[in-house]
């Protein structure tokens, strides 16, 4: 049997626990992903998707449970220090790239992920421009040529694309994807959708994707999961996934959490 | 032509201590006190050193350390404490102050003029032109070797630490080791100004770090005034520009006859001008917008 590349077992999270506030965001949450799975997690606003995200990248300690990549038991580690097992492109395309540093620059930075850095080692190495430059033009997008630029310059689009090959220059165990396209405009976000089912299916990336949009989230992936307060409502393989229409989706949901979905971000999307 | 070439020595020091100043204030985006007593502290270890018979670039060196050292301390308090940048660096400074009470065992200590430093060392023959000629190498030194060490692989992780936290934890940097050693660098930076200061002064004094981070701060914002967008290694060329200019307005008002008791209120009200120029710069062009506009309606 392989390992699986993620394990939660047991995962409570809680918001201010002990206050009026409290908030049991996540309630025994059970998921594991084999190798190669491209899941797709859809639910409403509060529905414990982000919260989930962040457990499993490090940026939220978790209240209960635990968290294994590829075997190993990452519960307690560090955002930094998780970073030789995971990769992440987040919602924001500003929050993935250094902005003052030029494009080779991060990623050179990206070569290094998770890896010990040297203080006597060059950070751009001569010889891994061309690695650089053939990466940057398999995303057509004519970034070959601007190296020597900063970040900080290109548009949105560009730099979530940059992000996502920051990504997965290295092959990560994990590749986590945070509503990576919302905040772009719907021509740029149907760019690096494409971009992103290109470059997880073709180095078959074990992959958790976020979205709030139905559309990508029965086109693309292997399995979709659909969350509400904090539960998983629908786990579904790619047999049952395949053919299925949004409506049918909302049909669904309604039938596993006994109510409507009630996110117009998601159903107008 | 003494008085020009003794002030331009003066603004070579202030560019090692502007450039220790520039790492904590425009990678970390931290504007931190720990200068005002990092830079005595360089002084008072150097001129102990000194006294004590150790040889000058030596002392210096340790002088340099000590400032790491106190950068080490305020990097600690900020990323494992998490304690604010600014409360950090005034803790450290007021603790400082007492060390270097304690390091000179008084206020002051004078360097007798038998004791060698770094710039007796070797023999030009003019005394000002030995200390431009020491200054200068040291700052090349100085830049060649941050600018080398900013484009390794510990450099570059630094300066993504500086930019973008998120960005630099998601790929397995450590945010707090990378802020420490920026500190420690711009630190013993800042001591080495102090202790290079001590050197060419003759004495060592407790209170000399008053206003180092203004001073500092002054020369870098007139660097970035007088050129924008450039790289990092040409951002501190500029900066001996920013601090040798500044230090000449000083002589300049110091001319003028005004007395030195009143000179800490003139560094702090430039910076203030330097601060806001870029504010005025855009009213000005807002009102000269608005009065074109004016004229266009009415006609």
């Amino acid at each position: 049997m392989t390992t699986p590349a993620l394990e939660v077992h047991k995962l409570n999270q809680w918001f201010e626990k002990g206050t009026p506030n409290e908030n049991h965001a996540l309630k025994n949450i059970e998921l594991t992903l084999q190798p190669g799975e491209f899941v797709t997690i859809i639910g409403g606003n509060g529905a414990g998707k982000s919260t989930l995200l962040n457990s499993v990248a490090g940026s939220l300690q978790v209240t209960q449970g635990q968290i294994k990549i590829a075997g190993k038991d990452v519960t307690y580690q560090s955002v930094a220090k998780r970073a030789n097992l995971i990769s992440r492109v987040f919602q924001d395309p500003r929050s993935g790239t250094a902005p003052l540093l030029t494009v080779k620059e991060n990623l050179a930075l990206a070569l290094k992920r998770g890896a010990w850095r040297n203080f006597w080692r060059k950070g751009v190495r001569r010889e891994d421009l061309a690695l650089m430059k053939a990466k940057l033009a398999s995303l057509n997008l004519g970034l070959e040529d601007r190296l020597d630029t900063d970040i900080g310059l290109l548009s949105g689009g560009q730099r979530q694309a940059i992000t996502l090959l920051m990504a997965t220059i290295n092959l990560p165990e994990l590749l986590l994807l945070d509503e990576h396209t919302a905040a772009l405009d719907p021509a740029t976000s149907a760019t690096v959708m494409a971009l992103t089912q290109q470059i997880v299916s073709a180095q078959n990336i074990t992959t958790l994707m976020i979205t709030h949009n139905m559309q990508d989230a029965l086109k693309y992936g292997t399995r979709l999961i659909m969350l509400d307060h904090g539960r998983i409502v629908v786990d579904l393989p790619q047999e049952k996934k395949q053919g299925l229409t949004i409506p049918d989706l909302l049909d669904l949901f309604k039938e596993q959490s006994g109510e409507e979905l009630n996110d117009d971000a998601v159903l107008l999307s | 032509m003494d008085i020009l070439t003794s002030n331009i020595s003066t603004g070579f020091l202030w560019a090692i201590m502007a450039i220790g100043v520039y790492l904590t204030f425009r990678i970390l985006d931290i504007a931190d006190m720990t200068a005002e007593g990092s830079f005595p502290l360089g002084a008072a270890i150097t001129a102990h050193s000194l006294v004590s018979g150790v040889g000058p670039l030596a002392a210096t060196l340790l002088g340099f350390c000590g400032g790491a050292l106190a950068g080490l301390v305020s990097g600690l308090l900020h990323t494992k404490l998490k304690i604010p940048d600014l409360l950090t660096g005034i803790l450290t400074m007021t603790g400082l102050y007492s060390v270097n009470l304690f390091v000179m065992k008084a206020a002051n200590l004078s360097l007798l003029a038998d004791v060698k430093t770094v710039f007796t060392m070797v023999n030009v023959g003019d005394a000002t032109l030995t200390t431009i000629v020491i200054g200068l190498l040291i700052l090349l030194i100085v830049i060649g070797l941050l600018v080398l060490f900013f484009n390794t692989e510990m450099g570059l992780a630094a300066r993504a630490v500086g930019n973008n936290q998120a960005m630099a934890a998601a790929n397995g940097i450590n945010n707090d080791n990378m802020k420490i050693i920026v500190y420690m660098l711009s630190n013993g930076l800042i001591a080495l100004s102090g202790s290079l200061m001590a050197q060419t002064n003759g004495y060592a004094d407790v209170s000399m770090g008053i206003g180092t981070l203004v001073i500092a701060l002054s020369a870098i914002i007139i660097a970035e005034i007088l050129v924008r967008n450039v790289t990092f290694g040409q951002r501190l060329l500029m900066i001996i520009v920013g601090a040798v200019i500044y230090r000449l307005i000083i002589a300049g008002v110091l001319q003028l006859g005004v007395d030195p008791n009143y000179l800490r209120l003139f560094y702090a009200l430039m910076l203030v001008l330097f601060l806001a120029l870029p504010l005025v710069e855009k009213e000005v062009k807002k009102a000269r917008e608005r009065a074109a506009n004016k004229r266009e309606m009415n006609n």
